[in-house]
């Protein structure tokens, strides 16, 4: 197991914001976690980035205590996709992507990030300044500085991506999510990715994780956790959900959106969701 | 010009070419003065062949101390600069935002003021010394007092730390204004003389104290270049790339503390260089730290160098304030940098 989670409990300025959370995350797997706005998702992701002091409960990366890694050596290991980067200084888009290279003869980060930028396509902004490039080209300069990071790492990966395509038209979302998940079946990559489309998640994941005010609603393969009632109860969303002959489910939204109550998490396969 | 495939000019052509800059500004300013110098002077004086007593003493003693001082200054303030930008994130950022000006101005008019009077025992302790000394430690004292202000659980929040060195700026400030208020009009010349930033005293005593936290200062600074480039993502993704963070903020905080501190001490209040010099160098020469740290420290020291040859000589055989004629020219280029729509 690449990751393991049991009882993660957050607290953000008094208010709790993730409640006795747990999870695995295998390698070569791709993990989707869903929930609505303020469910915790980026705080999970967060968690494991080592961004918040405050986490309590267990972390554990290639069977040792998250914390028990330098950040020296969890840099060669994990990479961080946070959600905004905000660049106000003149960095070309191959300077982005080099920040993601320990210090190594240029010649060879330079190769690195030529494959990289090809398979992102954005090789056509190789030397464009970043404050000039648009939201969509950004993330995914700053998806190749991720990658960068962890490319020629030898031993377990785990990529960890906060809404690593909202910018994205829906080709490239495509492109990217096909890269993620050959990474993970060509070169045992763990990754996990905090995603709003419910279809994406669908096509893509191994494995969904559902989160609701803070807590695992729901965890498993897409059509195990992409029911209809799932919807109702955590995004207060009516739909309908179709199987396809692919082998995942499609989500088409009916209804007008209706307001949601709380609900106990009910669902036991989460609770021990390993 | 060189330039690479993003407009920017190569590096390796662009420092040598500022070193070349750097060379010439300082050999005109050997020259020029007061005092009639010609070239043949310098490079006789260079190759110790100089016969003329006075043109000696005035090229070793007078011009060579200044000219080193202000080298050095220079560069100690726009390295600080460059490095206080990368930290907050914000190319606006100067050297004076986190008090250490504030700081300095303060305790050296508290000296130049008050130095007949409840700081006698300072003045009779330290000679020579009391102004830059207090100069010194009130400048790296604001810096640590800021920063001791900004550190909560073990972490130092860059916003908290700016907002503190508003604070402290304000109120060593009023300090300064009430000072002021107090002084004689002799008193009031010499303040004013130091807030206006001069290296018109500059010997090699001064040059002796200032230059080990000066050449400290340009020599750790490279060595933040990595992390620092980290910082201009965000905070966080620093930690994400492997560097300790907090760790980073500190040195970085001291190391520009320190520098500007030993500046301030020995040139009074310049103003614009810490800005103008980090911002026209990544203009030129793009954003990584590499690059942008030795640049603006030989751009910072040209600059510096050249203004202080103006100062000189548009008034001669007086001399205007170097902080004076810094203003003149990073004014106007600060409304310009202003104005200007594009990012960066």
């Amino acid at each position: 197991m690449l990751v393991q989670v049991r009882n993660l409990e957050v607290e953000l300025g008094g208010q709790p914001v993730l409640r006795e959370v747990g999870f695995g995350l295998s390698e070569g797997e791709l993990l989707a976690v869903l929930g609505p706005n303020g469910a915790g998702k980026s705080t999970v992701v967060r968690a494991l980035a080592g961004d918040l002091k405050s986490a309590a409960g267990v972390m554990e990366f290639a069977g040792r205590p998250l914390h028990s890694w330098s950040s020296r050596e969890l840099a060669r290991h994990r990479g961080v996709m946070p959600q905004r980067v905000d660049i106000s200084f003149p960095l070309t888009a191959e300077d982005v992507i080099c920040l993601g290279r320990p210090p190594e003869p240029r010649s060879r980060s330079r190769d690195i990030v030529r494959e990289l930028m090809t398979l992102l396509d954005i090789s056509h902004l190789c030397n464009r300044l970043m404050p000039h490039l648009s939201g969509g080209e950004q993330q995914r300069v700053q998806l190749a500085r991720v990658l960068a990071q962890v490319w020629d790492s030898a031993g377990p990966v785990l990529l960890l991506l906060d809404e690593c395509t909202s910018a994205l038209d829906p080709a490239h979302q495509q492109q990217v999510f096909s890269l993620l998940k050959q990474l993970t079946r060509l070169r045992g990559f763990g990754v996990m990715a905090v995603v709003h489309d419910l279809n994406l998640a669908a096509r893509f994941a191994d494995r969904l994780l559902l989160l609701h005010q803070g807590q695992c609603h729901s965890a498993g393969t897409p059509s195990q956790v992409l029911t209809e009632s799932a919807l109702q109860q955590v995004y207060g969303l009516r739909a309908r959900i179709l199987m396809l002959e692919e082998g995942y489910p499609l989500v088409i939204p009916t209804g007008d959106w209706q307001p949601t109550g709380y609900t106990e998490p009910g669902n036991p396969i989460c609770r021990q969701a390993s | 010009m060189v330039r690479d495939d993003a407009g920017r000019v190569a590096p390796a052509p662009a420092l040598v070419l500022l070193l070349a800059c750097g060379l010439a500004v300082s050999v005109v300013s050997m020259a020029s003065g007061a005092y009639p110098l010609a070239m043949a002077d310098i490079l006789n004086g260079a190759l110790g062949r100089l016969d003329d007593d006075v043109a000696r003493m005035v090229l070793y003693d007078v011009r060579l101390p200044r000219l080193l001082l202000g080298f050095l200054v220079g560069a100690v303030l726009a390295v600080s600069g460059a490095l206080l930008q990368g930290l907050f994130r914000n190319p606006l950022a100067d050297p004076g935002l986190i008090g250490v000006s504030a700081g300095a101005s303060l305790a050296a008019i508290a000296v130049i003021v008050l130095g007949t009077g409840w700081l006698e025992g300072w003045v009779e302790l330290s000679g020579p010394w009391a102004l830059p000394l207090a100069a010194f430690m009130g400048g790296t004292g604001t810096v640590f007092l800021a920063w001791r202000i900004a550190r909560r659980a073990g972490e130092t929040s860059v916003a908290t730390l700016l907002l503190a060195g508003i604070a402290i700026n304000a109120v060593a400030g009023a300090g300064t204004g009430l000072l002021t208020f107090y002084a004689s009009d002799e008193e009031l010349r010499s303040l004013t003389f130091w807030s206006m930033g001069s290296l018109g005293h500059a010997a090699w005593e001064d040059l002796a104290m200032a230059a080990p936290w000066l050449l400290l200062t340009l020599v750790l600074a490279p060595l933040l270049a990595r992390p620092m480039d980290a910082f201009l993502l965000g905070e966080q993704v620093v930690g994400h790339l492997g560097y300790n963070t907090d760790w980073t903020k500190r040195a970085a905080i001291v190391v520009a503390g320190l520098g500007v501190g030993a500046a301030v001490a020995v040139s009074g209040l310049i103003g614009f260089v810490g800005l103008v010099v980090p911002h026209l160098v990544r203009t030129l020469l793009g954003a990584g730290h590499r690059i942008v740290l030795p640049a603006s420290a030989l751009a910072g020291g040209a600059l510096l160098v050249g203004a202080d040859c103006l100062a000189r000589v548009v008034v001669a055989p007086a001399e205007l304030p170097i902080g004076l004629m810094m203003a003149l020219i990073g004014g106007p280029f600060f409304l310009l940098l202003l104005l200007k729509v594009r990012v960066g």
